[in-house]
């Protein structure tokens, strides 16, 4: 069973740290999804676990053992950094049987993953010609080429289309259920919230959070009720004397919080108040996101 | 000091006391390595494009300056009908021929940093010299193939329009004809080599393709304008002293060819030297 360890892991490029003792482990059999705004690090600490960079500080290893140290990478090991990282001008079966062979694996290999990325079809194609989402699956071809315990996927829906990228999140589901460690990247927070499991968050290179995915909802972003009503400012005012918390939602409505809407209902029939609309909110990942990270976001645009 | 880099001379090759694996479990050696470059190279249609256009330009170029050759030996006094060089002459394409092939050794290694595909590429091979060394091996080889079928091509296309003017022409069998024709082909292989090591350093063909324009055809021509401690470095250089194994008329200022050759590959393998140290030590 291969597992992820990232132990005290700092990279400084000069002056800059962009990754700041970070440790966290990623487990098999779950997606754990790495949140981060833009610029938090999440790239470099994936090619330090890969080998591509060394880190300034700390280790990053596969089980206990360094990347450039496993004797047949690709069988242990599957990643997909950048899609737009093959040649234009070679063809898809090319690229992926001379990865193949750099590690002795058998041809047939090749044509296995083709099929399992659908991609058959388009195996003697070059790969410059292919559409972003053809160029994700021949990343993710590549990273399942020798059928590896860990899986890393940087930013692996960005710019798809709704199909790709509905295609990818079942895809990552059905590699964990297959007992592997899969380690996905994203900014985007509503697509780890129906994808991992597991999620770690940094920001500026530090770690902020590192927790389950429900535990992360529950204690970040749950608990609003919207309640729509005619009488929204006499409501506030009732709402607030019992003790909640309001703010001004979509127009003519009231976000709430610190009451269960049950308790809400009651309050409304009590002062004979009509409400339009009563609804507890889902806890959102996005909120919980910015509320974690708004201070340390790198650049951040000037509010209006 | 870095975690993940080991320090230079650990063995690159798996340990032979490794805990053994299972059955069906591939192990990687060099072999691997190589021929999966080999896959790399010839999937690619610009490896081709760029030996055809070896080929066409070298011989265009053998055939362009042969053809009126001849005049030189029948207008000429009887000190340039001594230092007549049928052979040599047949392979003066190597000056333009070098430059083609040098892009072939360059874009083995910038090809891959330019699409990204250096990061897939050590994923596979993180063993980073073993990757570099399959490159070296496999580009150096094909410019030997490529080098030796071009040299000895213009030399019989040489001869053959030299035959049609009615002046001396070389056989094979002459001496020192057969040593400057091979050589020619070596000469140009190492020049591909040169132009991997400059590749790997500059991590751009842009770059290394001016370096390598520099090397072989800047600095020769003006060698001239540096200072004479200096000058003893040019016995070896290319397009200099190095291209004295062109040659089959002994040139008093390079006795011995082959050693002018030498300089230029031991010079050659310094650069290689620091593209490997660089190669093993730089983030991608």
């Amino acid at each position: 069973m291969t597992t992820i360890h990232v132990r005290g892991l700092t990279k400084r490029y000069g002056p800059d740290t962009v990754v700041d003792d970070l440790s966290f482990t990623v487990e098999p059999g779950q997606v754990t999804g790495f949140l981060g705004p833009n610029g938090a690090g999440k790239s470099t600490t994936m090619r330090i676990i890969m080998g591509l960079a060394a880190p300034t500080a700390g280790s990053a290893t596969l089980g206990d053992r360094d990347y450039r140290d496993l004797p047949v990478p690709l069988t242990e090991v599957g990643a997909l950094l950048d899609a737009a990282a093959v040649h234009g001008s070679r063809k898809a079966y090319d690229h992926l049987h001379a990865l193949a062979v750099s590690n002795g694996l058998p041809r047939r290999r090749v044509e296995e993953v083709l099929a399992r990325t659908g991609l058959e079809s388009v195996a003697g194609k070059r790969a410059g010609g292919f559409s972003l989402g053809m160029r994700q699956r021949l990343g993710i071809a590549s990273a399942l080429l020798g059928d590896p315990r860990v899986l890393i996927f940087d930013e692996p829906v960005n710019g798809l289309d709704p199909e790709g990228i509905r295609w990818i999140r079942d895809f990552m589901r059905s590699l964990a259920r297959e007992g592997r460690a899969v380690l996905v990247s994203s900014h985007l927070m509503s697509e780890m919230a129906q994808t991992a499991d597991h999620l770690v968050v940094i920001g500026r290179g530090r770690l902020i959070a590192d927790t389950g995915m429900s535990e992360f909802l529950r204690a970040n972003g749950g608990g609003t009720v919207l309640v729509r009503t005619p009488e929204a400012g006499a409501f506030a005012l009732r709402l607030t004397a019992a003790g909640a918390t309001v703010r001004q939602g979509p127009e003519p409505s009231l976000l709430v919080s610190g009451m269960t809407s049950d308790e809400i209902g009651r309050l409304a029939a009590y002062h004979r108040v009509t409400l339009g609309e009563l609804s507890p909110q889902q806890p959102s990942l996005e909120d919980a996101f910015m509320e974690l990270t708004k201070d340390s976001v790198e650049y951040q645009g000037a509010t209006a | 000091m870095t975690t993940l880099a080991t320090a230079p001379g650990v063995p690159e090759e798996p340990d032979a006391w490794e805990a053994p694996r299972a059955p069906g479990t591939p192990v990687v050696t060099f072999a691997h390595t190589l021929r999966a470059e080999w896959i790399k190279l010839r999937s690619l249609r610009s490896t081709w494009y760029t030996l055809a256009c070896l080929l066409t330009v070298g011989l265009g170029i053998t055939a362009l300056s042969m053809s009126s050759a001849g005049q030189d030996y029948t207008g000429g006094t009887a000190a340039e009908r001594a230092a007549w060089d049928p052979a040599g002459l047949s392979l003066t394409t190597y000056i333009v021929a070098q430059l083609v092939i040098a892009v072939l050794g360059i874009l083995v290694v910038t090809s891959e940093y330019a699409t990204g595909l250096m990061r897939t590429s050590l994923t596979a091979t993180p063993r980073r010299h073993r990757l570099l060394a399959a490159k070296v091996v496999v580009a150096t080889a094909v410019a030997m193939v490529a080098g030796q079928v071009l040299m000895f091509s213009s030399f019989f296309l040489g001869q053959l329009l030299l035959s049609g003017q009615h002046v001396p022409g070389a056989a094979l069998g002459d001496p020192g004809v057969l040593s400057a024709v091979t050589g020619g082909g070596l000469y140009l292989a190492a020049i591909a080599l040169l132009a991997v090591g400059l590749g790997t350093l500059m991590r751009a063909t842009a770059g290394a393709l001016a370096t390598l324009v520099g090397i072989v055809f800047l600095v020769p021509a003006v060698s001239g304008l540096f200072p004479s401690w200096l000058q003893g470095l040019f016995d070896y250089w290319p397009t200099k002293g190095a291209a004295a194994v062109f040659t089959t008329v002994t040139d008093p200022a390079y006795p011995h060819p082959w050693l002018n050759l030498g300089g230029m590959c031991l010079g050659i393998a310094a650069v290689l030297a620091a593209a490997f140290l660089v190669f093993r030590r730089r983030d991608v």
